[in-house]
């Protein structure tokens, strides 16, 4: 349920050739295999239902949806019934009324009457049913047998479920099995002893279910309730935003009293997610109110000082005068900014514009970085532009899915569902993977292959596929012959044609049997519609830019681009990694992707801002802390990036941070960057702001404040502050304006602005002159750089060696209810599913060591060690460890190495040699670690009022 | 001067993948640099070149080669 009633037409859309019929007299017309209920509805006629809601396939449980046909006997169901030419539907008869009349009686006579006190009032369409057929009196009363004394579940930290309050309409077993594809629920019994139950009688909490909130979403009363809406009552008014959690970028509605958020239910119309949600973006809020959030500014002039609270203009104009003295002292480029994934384009645009505007270089870098940038390079070389080429529509026309190196489930739910759906309806899975991901198995679908390659030779793999599509002559020669480069071609296919290349030959390298990779290439071929779904096990390698070509290489050869159903699509992790990377965070390019040195370009940036622009690259965050620890690069603002818990080899970025003498840091947090800063800006959540995000699938889309923002300031309002505390001028009164700057000056966005937004929900760019709707698919007729360019992709091992000292290979992820670093999520009670980061350790590896079940290990690599519980599986290869990097005790980061990708620098997250040994508990890096973060997030009282 | 072994390390990386493709490979790597590293870096393996550009394999040794000095 939710607060604002969105139309519900009771049953899903159908997509026949038109049908007209009668309804209470009055013609409609709809397509063949749509509902009489459906028709009903789009007539304006709402025949009383429960069981039915369009989000689900029609059930005819009910029974109170029943109508008479003229000619056909009794009252059927209106759900399940579907049009006919010249159908004749009466929906209001003495018969009708009086049959969902006894219906209403016999279902309200086992319901509680506390309609007054029950959290659902107003919004129970149990209620609403009981007025619609004109309930008056319950002639059977409550003293026979019923539910009403059985206990109510409170297990999930999020909702309850009471049963004495169900109707067992199924609705949400069905949401479960349909929607989210997780298959939790059941009705567990028989008959009038039927009941809903989580994984056969379990608790909500140790059930399978993954808290999506679907269930919620369906169910008609107030079986299934937030517990928010229990605690602080009815919503009374909403704001549509988008999710500030990972790249699908779900729109929700944001349900509020007052000022209180009390839920956050997934919008319908949502073109990301239709109506969908994870347990991140539905429940995870909490944050936004946590005691942990800072909000007042503080600074200090050393990191061994503790934190000196102060006003807004004391913070910014002491940031100002440390980056002017380091400035005039050491030159504009010691001096850099870091823009962040989870800020909005608007906020990320002011960033860079404030580095490469106020101090005239190009020493601006984003998070991306260190997960996506290799897309960016991969793609913009083989097709021309930085970005996936689909919808996440498209996966309902795709036939073979390929998922490499992403694990949807965890990482990207909402859109998991989809992939799930559509598995469940036919289409085939590839994963390649070495990890045995959810998607491998799980209930209703199974991968035809699983490659469960050694990490670190996805090339060597995506090759080998290469070779057998070359030497078994499956390429689609029409699609290359109109729309490649060929000279690209034929070097690329001789080169894949060489027998080394071939899956016998790389079988030793790659660990995946020959047999099973011909069989995947084949299927990938000749399957019909092919789509690559692909994550940070893809580009966070030694050679990640090579990979993502290697996949566009295998695309381009067997026509799978240009259409519906097929494509490239890189799966972002945070909300606006897209958006952060189109809005010129990158050191080398401005916004739209566009290199630095073009002068045209250039030119019109400098027309706009006033200023001359360095035509020479600047330095990525790498080179930043490499150039910090040589003693060069002296100064950093960091909006929205905690770079010391997720960047690799924590102990080169703490050396790099050590080394600058102004790191102002703009967050919620006092993070684990925050301990060597200096100067620390309180940000605002998604919930506080205006603004826009992109999606992974180049989605658009408003952010919308929803409350004031606690901090009082929105973020970009902060940058903008610093910018003129700093003596370059900014005066925007409002982000749209920025959108519109960005729009004028960005030939792919030129056709967005807010009120294109908030008229169409969103729209993909390229949004112009030539798609002024824009694009949901791209590079139809050709690809943007012209003819597709076929790149040769040799199999180059990574430096990282394991050896008797370091003998397993340890790859890093991410779970379903953490996200990232854990900021956010560590701060609500998504820790009941994971409080601490784990290893996992294949059953024979941890007994080569004698590590047990839950016990301490020790993980040591060449650069760093840390301890944790290991958790024993043979979810991971033989050889392999596996863990998630959310907790800052764990900090799996303190092992990962340098190592990065050859072409954008992308470390080498996935591939680290570690050695496993038993451990008593943290080790003495953890404890010290422990000490000097407590240490350096003192801060003293505030020594006058607030501004 | 001292050993850059981080921007060699990276220049033989990029020269390894520029080695494989079509064309001239020299060529490639120095448009990559030229894109992609901060003028001071750029001067950094520059300077490293001319003083004998040890632990530079042969790709990247022509293509730093070919890089003028980016700064004044």
């Amino acid at each position: 349920m939710s607060l604002a009633h969105e139309q519900d037409l009771g049953t899903p859309a159908a997509l026949g050739e038109p049908v007209t019929l009668t309804i209470d007299g009055r013609p409609v017309t709809v397509p063949a295999g749509t509902s009489v209920l459906r028709a009903a509805a789009i007539a304006g006629t709402s025949i009383p239902k429960l069981c039915a809601t369009d989000s689900l396939e029609a059930f005819g449980s009910c029974r109170l949806c029943v109508v008479e046909i003229d000619g056909r006997p009794g009252t059927p169901a209106s759900c399940t019934t579907p049009v006919a030419p010249g159908m004749a539907v009466r929906t209001q008869t003495p018969l009708l009324k009086r049959l969902r009349r006894n219906v209403m009686e016999l279902y309200i006579s086992d319901h509680p009457l506390d309609c007054l006190t029950c959290a659902a009032n107003g919004d129970c369409e149990l209620q609403d049913m009981a007025g619609a057929v004109g309930l008056r009196e319950v002639r059977y009363g409550q003293a026979g047998e019923n539910h009403l004394s059985l206990p109510c579940d409170e297990s999930n930290p999020y909702f309850t479920f009471d049963p004495s309050k169900c109707i067992v309409c199924s609705r949400c077993v069905r949401a479960c099995d349909e929607v989210q594809g997780t298959i939790a629920l059941t009705v567990e019994g028989r008959g009038f002893a039927s009941q809903i139950a989580p994984s056969e009688g379990t608790l909500f909490l140790s059930s399978e279910c993954v808290s999506c909130g679907a269930c919620v979403q369906a169910c008609p009363t107030a079986a299934l309730t937030e517990k928010t809406v229990i605690e602080a009552g009815q919503p009374e008014r909403f704001e549509v935003t988008t999710c500030g959690y990972c790249g699908v970028g779900c729109t929700f509605k944001a349900e509020l009293r007052g000022e209180e958020l009390i839920r956050m239910t997934p919008w319908k119309e949502g073109k990301a997610n239709h109506g969908h949600s994870c347990v991140k973006g539905r429940f995870a809020w909490g944050y936004a109110t946590h005691k942990d959030r800072v909000l007042e500014p503080m600074i200090r002039a050393s990191t061994t000082d503790p934190w000196r609270p102060v006003s807004w203009d004391e913070a910014l104009s002491y940031a100002a005068s440390e980056f002017a003295r380091i400035e005039a002292k050491y030159g504009p480029h010691a001096i850099g900014g870091i823009t962040s994934s989870r800020c909005t384009n608007e906020e990320t645009y002011l960033v860079q514009k404030l580095i490469r505007a106020r101090f005239g270089v190009n020493n601006v870098d984003t998070c991306a970085r260190v997960c996506h940038s290799p897309t960016g390079y991969g793609l913009k070389t083989t097709f021309g532009t930085s970005a996936g080429t689909q919808d996440f529509d498209s996966v309902d026309e795709c036939d073979v899915m390929v998922v490499i190196g992403a694990n949807p489930t965890d990482g990207h739910p909402v859109f998991a569902s989809r992939m799930k759906r559509r598995l469940r309806q036919g289409a085939k899975l590839i994963v390649i993977d070495p990890r045995r991901i959810d998607l491998v198995r799980t209930p209703h679908v199974e991968a035809a292959h699983h490659l469960a390659l050694r990490p670190g030779t996805n090339v060597a793999v995506l090759t080998a596929m290469a070779h057998v599509i070359v030497t078994e002559n499956l390429v689609d020669e029409a699609f290359v012959r109109e729309r490649c480069d060929l000279e690209d071609f034929r070097a690329w296919s001789e080169f894949a044609a060489r027998r080394e290349h071939s899956p016998e030959a790389t079988e030793g390298v790659t660990g995946v049997p020959a047999a099973e990779l011909r069989a995947a290439a084949r299927l990938y071929a000749t399957g019909g519609n092919a789509a690559f779904y692909y994550g940070l096990g893809v580009t966070e390698h030694s050679q990640g830019s090579t990979a993502v070509m290697a996949i566009a290489n295998l695309a381009m050869a067997t026509g799978n681009i240009g259409r519906p159903g097929v494509g490239v699509n890189p799966l972002r992790g945070q909300n606006n990694v897209q958006g952060a990377c189109d809005m010129g965070s990158f050191p080398h390019e401005l916004t739209g992707y566009r290199h630095i040195s073009d002068g045209a370009m250039r030119a019109a940036f400098e027309a706009a801002w006033g200023v001359a622009i360095d035509p020479e690259p600047g330095l990525r965050l790498p080179n930043m802390l490499d150039a910090a620890v040589a003693g060069r690069f002296k100064g950093l603002y960091i909006q929205g990036e905690d770079i010391l818990q997720s960047d690799p080899n924590t102990q080169h970025v703490a050396a790099g941070l050590a080394a600058m003498e102004c790191v102002v840091i703009h967050d919620l947090f006092l993070n684990e960057t925050s301990n060597y800063g200096h100067v620390f800006l309180p940000g605002s959540t998604f919930l506080e702001k205006d603004g826009t995000f992109t999606n992974a699938e180049r989605r658009i889309q408003r952010v919308r404040k929803v409350i004031s923002p606690r901090n009082g300031y929105e973020d970009w309002q902060v940058t903008q502050r610093l910018s003129n505390a700093l003596g370059y001028k900014m005066a925007y009164e409002h982000p749209s304006q920025i959108m519109d700057e960005i729009a004028r000056l960005t030939p792919t966005f030129a056709g967005v602005s807010y009120d294109v937004l908030d008229r169409e929900g969103s729209v993909q760019w390229p949004c112009n002159e030539k798609a002024p709707a824009g694009t949901p698919v791209m590079h139809m007729e050709r690809f943007v750089r012209g003819l597709g360019k076929f790149v040769i992709t040799e199999y180059v091992p990574t430096d990282e060696k394991i050896g008797p000292r370091f003998p397993l290979l340890l790859t890093t992820g991410r779970i379903l209810s953490q996200y990232n670093v854990g900021a956010q999520t560590r701060r609500t009670d998504n820790v009941v599913w994971h409080h601490e980061d784990v290893l996992e350790i294949h059953p024979q590896d941890a007994e080569d060591r004698g590590v047990a079940d839950g016990e301490w290990v020790l993980m040591a690599s060449r650069v760093g060690t840390t301890t944790l519980r290991a958790h024993i599986t043979d979810r991971v290869a033989p050889g392999v460890v596996y863990t998630t990097f959310h907790h800052p005790e764990t900090q799996a980061n303190v092992v990962t190495t340098e190592y990065s990708d050859w072409a954008t620098n992308c470390p080498e997250y996935k591939v680290t040699a570690v050695q496993v040994s038993p451990s008593n508990g943290p080790s003495d890096w953890q404890a010290r670690y422990e000490a000097m973060s407590a240490r350096s997030r003192r801060s003293l009282a505030r020594a006058e009022p607030a501004e | 001067m001292t050993r850059p072994d981080r921007l060699i390390y990276m220049a033989n990386q990029i020269a390894r993948f520029f080695a494989a493709q079509p064309g001239d490979p020299a060529a490639g790597v120095a448009a990559h640099l030229k894109s992609f590293w901060d003028p001071e870096m750029r001067d950094e393996i520059v300077a490293w070149r001319a003083a004998g550009g040890e632990g530079l394999d042969g790709v990247a040794l022509e293509a730093v080669g070919r890089l003028k000095t980016a700064s004044p």
